[in-house]
């Protein structure tokens, strides 16, 4: 397969990019996106020039690092996957590909395709844990959780922080992270009792980094590589007004 | 308060509040159109408890604040939130993840704004401080709104204008209503498909009620 490419290429943060052409034959069916992006830095590396800069880890749609924006969408053309998963069978043979970095006034470019995503961790850090003294490990049986709160609270916790959720939504908004990491405690019980402070903190972090509103268009979820709900939006909704209108 | 406002999930809640209250006006609005199609006596008399009834004159001003903060919040937010993203995309692909009415609510909302501006001028600026027509039902006078509307509602053009105005509200509503609901956080696995349901047919109940009246009073003039 062969393919001509257009990559986002940027020296550093605090230079100008610019989308740079290459044509890559060769190409494997078999190989992933990421392989055909390594096979492309090696046929760089081998003419004297620069790779291009990408982030990536275990390559096996979990730990969230990937991050690349093809052809228009987050993750590329397909559904519930992370990028190192998308396979080369998605496209034809002569295809152009644009591939772009996440696109965020919070996610500014480092370079070439990297972007610094430390404002999820500062969400986190805003309220994404739970601070209450549980003292020694209860007996597990003495706290039950049913099937339906359990799945629903992993459904949450299945984020992996990627941000395509911010890449997606036409507001650069983050509420789905936001929601899945404030839902995945909110449901259990060890989270329950700070989950209204936690939503208003976590929110109010989001707000101050400069993510924007959420519209409620759904691209996020659509996008989503582990399909995370938007009822994880509305129960974030639900907790920060619970939270406002209390106090 | 203000701190609630300030933040994003606030004006959001706001919106969503001034967005149902409106949605309500307009059954209460479409019910009484429908008079138009009972005859000149019943509708000039539904027009005239509406403009004298005590409960309907309290909620006008409240139904202009409304509108309003509706405008004005959404206005604040959809322009910020510009702002969110200095480099855009070279290509963005919505088509398959997000409705086309969801992505464009301001576009939306600015025609109905237009159409609301020519609306409120025609009608009710006329109804309020034009030259009006009376008839005496009884022993009460009451202004001939009937023959006003009805009176646009033979020219084609204006037609053309108020169907295209149900059009943009009935998209307008499509992604609205249930994002109302959605904003307030009444909103879960159960629930989202009904409220996407019932959304769906209150759009079109009131896209095709609105479109109906000027319709039927454009095809009655034209067949005589």
């Amino acid at each position: 397969m062969e393919f001509k490419l257009k990559i986002w290429r940027q020296k550093n943060a605090r230079s100008q990019g610019a989308f740079v052409e290459y044509f890559i034959s060769g190409v494997s069916k078999e190989m992933s996106f990421l392989e055909m992006l390594d096979y492309l830095n090696k046929t760089l590396i081998e003419s004297g020039d620069n790779p291009v800069a990408f982030e990536h880890d275990c390559r096996e749609g979990i730990c969230g690092s990937c991050s690349l924006y093809i052809n228009g969408r987050p993750h590329g053309p397909d559904d519930l996957i992370a990028t190192c998963e998308l396979r080369m069978t998605k496209f034809k043979s002569g295809d152009t590909i644009i591939v772009e970095p996440w696109r965020a006034k919070s996610f500014p470019v480092l370079r070439d395709l990297i972007v610094d995503r430390y404002a999820f961790d500062k969400i986190m850090q805003a309220g994404g844990f739970i601070s209450v003294n549980s003292g020694a490990a209860p007996e597990a049986n003495s706290i039950p959780v049913s099937r339906e709160v359990a799945d629903e609270a992993f459904d949450a916790a299945i984020c992996i922080g990627c941000g395509a959720c911010v890449a997606a939504c036409k507001n650069s908004s983050a509420m789905l992270f936001v929601a899945a990491k404030v839902s995945q405690l909110a449901l259990l019980p060890q989270g329950k009792p700070e989950a209204e402070k936690r939503a208003r903190a976590m929110v109010a972090k989001m707000d101050e980094l400069g993510f924007g509103s959420c519209s409620n268009t759904g691209a996020c979820e659509a996008e989503c590589p582990k399909g995370i709900s938007l009822a994880h939006i509305a129960r974030l909704n639900r907790e920060f007004l619970l939270a406002v209108f209390k106090t | 308060m203000s701190s609630f406002i300030n933040t994003s999930i606030g004006k959001k809640f706001l919106i969503s509040i001034t967005g149902l209250f409106l949605i309500s006006f307009l059954a209460v609005h479409l019910t009484g159109n429908l008079f138009l199609l009972a005859g000149q006596e019943s509708f000039n008399l539904v027009a005239h408890f509406m403009a004298t009834d005590r409960v309907i004159s309290f909620m006008e001003p409240l139904l202009a604040v409304g509108f309003l903060l509706h405008i004005v919040f959404t206005a604040y937010l959809t322009i910020t939130n510009q702002f969110k993203r200095p480099q855009k995309f070279a290509k963005v692909d919505h088509r398959q993840t997000s409705s086309w009415p969801s992505q464009n609510m301001f576009v939306l909302g600015g025609l109905i704004f237009i159409f609301l501006v020519l609306h409120l001028s025609n009608f009710w600026y006329q109804m309020q401080f034009g030259e009006m027509d009376y008839i005496l039902y009884g022993d009460i006078w009451v202004q001939d709104a009937y023959s006003l509307v009805t009176g646009k509602f033979i020219i084609w053009w204006y037609v053309l204008i108020y169907v295209a105005g149900a059009v943009f509200l009935g998209l307008h509503l499509l992604h609205g209503f249930k994002s109302a609901f959605f904003s307030l956080g009444l909103y879960n696995k159960v629930w989202g498909g009904r409220l996407m349901l019932i959304g769906a047919i209150y759009s079109i109940i009131i896209t095709v009620g609105f479109s109906l009246i000027p319709v039927y009073f454009l095809i009655g003039h034209l067949t005589g």
